[in-house]
């Protein structure tokens, strides 16, 4: 079964099976709109809000997702098992690595 | 003896989200040993080919990232002397008792200026490296994965970058062997304490204490595209490679471990000895310097840390 996700800030929508996280969901399409880093819940660079939907998350590095954020609907893509159709807007970004 | 003072990274203790699944990569996937557990569910893990009791220990958190770094010297009397360099560098230090980790020695801990935590230690339990002293096989029947001859280095991204670098040359003794330069200002500084291309290496970069990748040597560039295999099989995060890096000319790949540490495994990498040149890569340069044959700067390999 798979639903719909939908980024309000790029109006890109994809479908995502709910067994398959949502960054994976959008990367096997080659969709962008989330950026992609360790896919594995660590680097904080795929942080969205989830504004309406329900899922379901496996654990996030608190050094990215805070307790309080977490209640408030804002996660990691990577860690996210999208249950229904979900809205979401994307809050990480690469950095800019080397620095001068 | 020709090797005297810091001898080599001794180990990385890496903290993980879920320990069943951390075990599941290192071990299985990527080939590691498990050679001891802590009370404090610490995961005590080994390459085939290290002497030593652990070189990876795998820490349960709700974090990820490097916890710290730690590296071997050759005796106690060197521990005391680094001891006092780094002091008289100006950076406090502690001392960490003998056993804390599972037989570790007394280690001397310090917080680097990009914000690493780094132990010095000069005694460690030696177990074996699984083919003996006598008459020793090639290499051990058995072993899984990617099969890993040792922990080799870590790169680490963080601030303060010059003083880290002057801190690492100067009080820690390592030696300087390849850089990229964006002319005046070094933005990367790859170091050893042997004759390695590199024990730890620095990126420049605004946010301090960041680990890039944990990296282990493998046999061969055909290990190297056994491991893209295996990659593929298990379905881990894969970041980039199989590929040369111009920097240190590694044959590598890197990917992710279940909790977004970047890990690398590579093969044949260059060398140096003390009267070596520092071999320089310029910025206008980057791509080649980093991906040898794609020339291409990868955004999340150059963003990315944890």
């Amino acid at each position: 079964m798979s639903v719909q996700i939908s980024i309000e800030d790029t109006g890109d929508v994809f479908p995502c099976a709910e067994t398959k996280h949502l960054l994976a969901g959008m990367i096997q399409l080659g969709k962008k709109g989330i950026p992609v880093g360790c896919r594995s819940g660590g680097c904080g660079v795929c942080k969205v809000k989830v504004l309406s939907g329900d899922y379901i998350s496996k654990k996030m590095s608190r050094d990215h997702v805070t307790e309080d954020e977490e209640r408030q609907g804002v996660v990691l893509a990577c860690r996210v098992f999208p249950q229904t159709d979900l809205k979401l807007s994307v809050i990480g970004h690469l950095q800019k690595a080397i620095m001068r | 003896m020709a090797m005297t003072g810091i001898l080599r990274p001794g180990h990385v203790q890496l903290r993980v989200l879920d320990m069943e699944e951390a075990i599941n990569h290192y071990c299985e996937n990527i080939g590691l040993i498990e050679t001891d557990r802590d009370d404090q569910g610490r995961v005590y893990l080994k390459c085939w080919d290290e002497q030593d009791k652990f070189s990876v220990v795998l820490e349960p958190s709700d974090r990820s990232g490097m916890d710290h770094m730690a590296f071997k010297v050759a005796t106690e009397q060197d521990l005391w002397r680094f001891e006092s360099n780094v002091k008289n560098f100006g950076i406090e230090t502690k001392r960490v008792p003998a056993g804390e980790l599972n037989g570790c020695g007394e280690r001397v801990r310090f917080v680097g200026p990009a914000g690493h935590t780094f132990d010095l230690f000069a005694e460690k339990e030696q177990v074996g490296n699984m083919v003996g002293t006598t008459n020793p096989a090639p290499w051990p029947r058995g072993l899984k994965g990617m099969e890993p001859i040792r922990f080799d280095h870590c790169l680490l991204y963080g601030n303060n970058f010059d003083e880290n670098l002057k801190f690492f040359t100067e009080a820690l003794e390592f030696q300087l062997t390849e850089q990229i330069m964006d002319g005046d200002v070094r933005l990367a500084a790859f170091l050893t304490c042997s004759t390695k291309a590199h024990d730890v290496a620095f990126i420049r970069h605004e946010e301090s204490g960041k680990l890039h990748h944990a990296s282990f040597l493998l046999g061969s560039w055909e290990g190297v595209l056994k491991a893209g295999d295996i990659i593929s099989m298990e379905d881990i995060p894969l970041e980039t490679g199989p590929t040369r890096h111009g920097l240190t000319r590694g044959q590598t790949i890197y990917f992710f471990d279940p909790s977004g540490n970047r890990n690398e495994v590579f093969a044949d990498d260059s060398y140096v000895y003390p009267d070596s040149p520092v071999l320089t890569w310029t910025a206008d340069n980057i791509g080649q310097a980093i991906f040898y044959h794609s020339r291409q700067l990868v955004d999340s390999f150059m963003g990315v840390t944890s």
